[in-house]
């Protein structure tokens, strides 16, 4: 746990590189903190790009394309800023078995986007995922980081259009 | 988050204390529940070999799906030449449909530590990892309080209770990757790295994180060694049946009236499970399978109720213990279309590195795609059978090696289900889209 006492010069003033500086220190910027690092990045910033790809990259004096593979193989960083507001939909097995599908299908016709995609105006972001270790409650969507259960058609349908249709 | 509350505990609960007045955030409170009462006596009174022997005559087996004897495995890393030795905890819990890890790390975060600090001791080594899923942010909160009030109580830190151990714990997050729950994709995503598994042996007991002698368990198999160190190796090993040994917690979900954790001794059967505890199948509709170890289990059919539930039991009715995930399905789930799901999910979470799992899960699902759709002949379920033994043999990790699984089971106890796809063009359940396809043209 040797501190290195250079640290890398971030690409900007924004003081959210200082969080992410601070987990590589933490680390003594030993490239088995690549992982907690782009955490780091995601949690300040909401996203992981190329500038904090490149950032971290020199930080932790490893090859960008390492960063690169890590960063697109887990599949929970994201590559591209978020919309304003997130919906997870669970499509685990147990929340498959209860109609998961059906929810999915009917936020997509909601938002007109399809998993992984935002809507244009740039409000909502629809996700999937595997499981939310909810599954009692299921079929279970997570809508800005609050588990809903039993996710009615009808409660979610007065929610995504709160989100796209106000403020 | 949601706190989830056991459904049922049995009389002799090991692993979920009936105790709705712990505060898992105060580590005073954990001492009501005799915490680090094991842990005490264990760094006091007990030699490293004799932990190790008594966690071996416990009969205790790994509860994150093999099964394989915890007392083995630490005998192994104890004796493995090199050091520094680590422990990791493996709480990645990937299966869908399985929540007992998330609440055991909530609910318990002090036992889970305790069980890890007696296993360093027992193996020697001075420093672990807990590796948690991200998406459980709750989890990854009180473990961090944990470790930090047990800093400051010396339960963890230099020379711990005045003894010349020391041990320090720190945790790590998943990032969605569910092939990192393997153990050596695991362990190179501790090392920063992409998770991609590697094969073995050299096994992590020798050869694990950064190269040395490494000691991997799941949550729930640390949950369990406290109480196995109070009460002794007998009391553990008269619970359950004559190869699995204590109780398992459960997770129900699916059809099923009462959702939710239980812990059941090993041998209760599914029957019991599902009708007594779980309150059987809502809305007056039928049994049909109960999906037990996840995308490398299998669905287990009405025939097989009374069978008491163990490691062997479920391998001999071509499913699998897993973690613990219990899916209850009725009549309205087809079982083709459950195959597909499966194979939808292993295809995508294949890390591509070996060629039998990153093409023939792809093949795989194609085919299954066929038959739902009703484009299938009965050659393509030969071709189907064909590549799933291939598959299982062939691939380099669990994942690929069971990812034919769910197939193989359907297929076992379901047979009639492909076949009405095939031959009729009909889904029995009424789930997949054939009969659209006899009417008119539809693609997918
Ligand atoms: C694809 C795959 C996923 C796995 N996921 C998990 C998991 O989520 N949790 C877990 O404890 N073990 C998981 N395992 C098993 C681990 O590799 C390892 O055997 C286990 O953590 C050992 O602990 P135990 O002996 O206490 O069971 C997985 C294995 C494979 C092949
Ligand atoms: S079997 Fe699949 S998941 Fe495992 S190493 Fe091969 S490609 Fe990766
Ligand atoms: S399957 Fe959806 S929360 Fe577990």
């Amino acid at each position: 746990m040797q501190p290195i006492s250079t640290k890398p010069t971030p690409p900007s003033d924004d003081k959210r590189w200082r969080i992410v500086t601070a987990t590589m220190r933490r680390h003594g910027f030993r490239p088995d903190a690549l992982i907690e690092t782009l955490h780091s990045v995601q949690e300040a910033f909401g996203y992981v790009d190329d500038e904090a790809m490149r950032f971290v990259a020199r930080g932790l004096q490893l090859p960008p394309s390492r960063v690169y593979g890590a960063a697109t193989f887990y599949n929970y960083f994201m590559l591209k800023p978020q919309g304003e507001h997130t919906c997870v939909v669970c499509l685990g097995t147990a929340c498959y078995i209860k109609g998961a599908a059906e929810v999915l299908e009917q936020l997509q016709l909601l938002t007109g986007v399809k998993p992984g995609e935002t809507t244009p105006d740039k409000k909502v972001s629809l996700l999937s995922a595997r499981c939310m270790g909810a599954c009692g409650l299921a079929p279970v969507v997570v809508l800005d980081g609050e588990v809903n259960g039993m996710a009615s058609p009808e409660a979610l349908t007065a929610k995504v259009e709160e989100w796209t249709h106000h403020d | 988050m949601i706190e989830e509350r056991p459904l049922y505990i049995p009389e002799q609960n090991i692993v979920l204390e009936h105790n709705h007045e712990i505060d898992p955030e105060q580590l005073d409170d954990y001492f009501k529940i005799d915490g680090f009462a094991a842990l005490n006596h264990v760094l006091t009174e007990m030699t490293p070999p004799e932990v190790i022997d008594q966690l071996s005559r416990s009969g205790l087996r790994g509860r994150g799906g093999a099964g394989y004897p915890t007392g083995l495995k630490w005998q192994t890393v104890a004796k493995a030449q090199g050091s520094p030795k680590y422990v990791i905890c493996n709480g990645d819990e990937g299966d869908p449909g399985a929540f007992m890890d998330r609440n055991v790390m909530e609910a318990y975060p002090f036992k889970v530590l305790e069980g890890m600090t007696i296993a360093a001791y027992a193996i020697g080594a001075s420093q672990g990892f807990i590796y948690v899923r991200a998406e459980y942010p709750l989890a990854v909160q009180r473990l961090k309080n944990a470790i930090r009030q047990m800093e400051k109580h010396n339960y963890l830190g230099k020379n711990i209770a005045g003894t010349p151990f020391s041990f320090d714990i720190d945790v790590r997050l998943g990032a969605g990757a569910f092939v990192c729950g393997e153990e050596t994709a695991l362990i190179a995503s501790i090392e920063g790295r992409r998770g991609n598994p590697r094969p073995r042996p050299p096994y992590p007991a020798e050869h694990g994180l950064f190269g040395c002698p490494t000691l991997i368990n799941n949550v729930e198999t640390f949950a369990n060694v406290a109480p196995i160190l109070r009460n002794g190796a007998e009391w553990f090993a008269s619970i359950g049946t004559e190869k699995s040994k204590g109780t398992k917690v459960f997770a129900l979900s699916g059809r099923i009236a009462r959702a939710g954790l239980i812990e059941v001794p090993m041998g209760t059967t599914l029957r019991e499970i599902v009708f007594e505890i779980g309150g059987g199948i809502p809305d007056g509709k039928a049994y049909k399978a109960v999906q037990t170890g996840g995308p490398s289990g299998g669905c287990i059919p009405s025939d097989y109720l009374d069978v008491p539930v163990d490691y062997e039991s479920l391998l001999n009715l071509g499913s699998f213990m897993g973690s613990g995930g219990m899916i209850v399905m009725d009549e309205t789930s087809c079982m083709v279309d459950v195959a597909r799901y499966f194979m939808e999910f292993c295809m995508s979470e294949s890390c591509g590195k070996c060629v039998p799992c990153r093409v023939g899960t792809a093949q795989m699902y194609q085919l299954l795609t066929k038959i739902v759709h009703g484009d299938a002949t009965l050659n393509d379920l030969a071709l189907l059978e064909t590549l799933c033994d291939m598959v299982r043999t062939t691939s380099l990790c669990g994942l690929g090696q069971g990812a034919p699984n769910p197939v193989m089971s359907t297929l076992r106890y379901f047979r009639d289900e492909y076949i009405a796809h095939i031959v009729e063009k009909r889904c029995p359940a009424g789930v997949c889209p054939v009969h659209k396809h006899v009417q008119q043209e539809v693609s997918a």
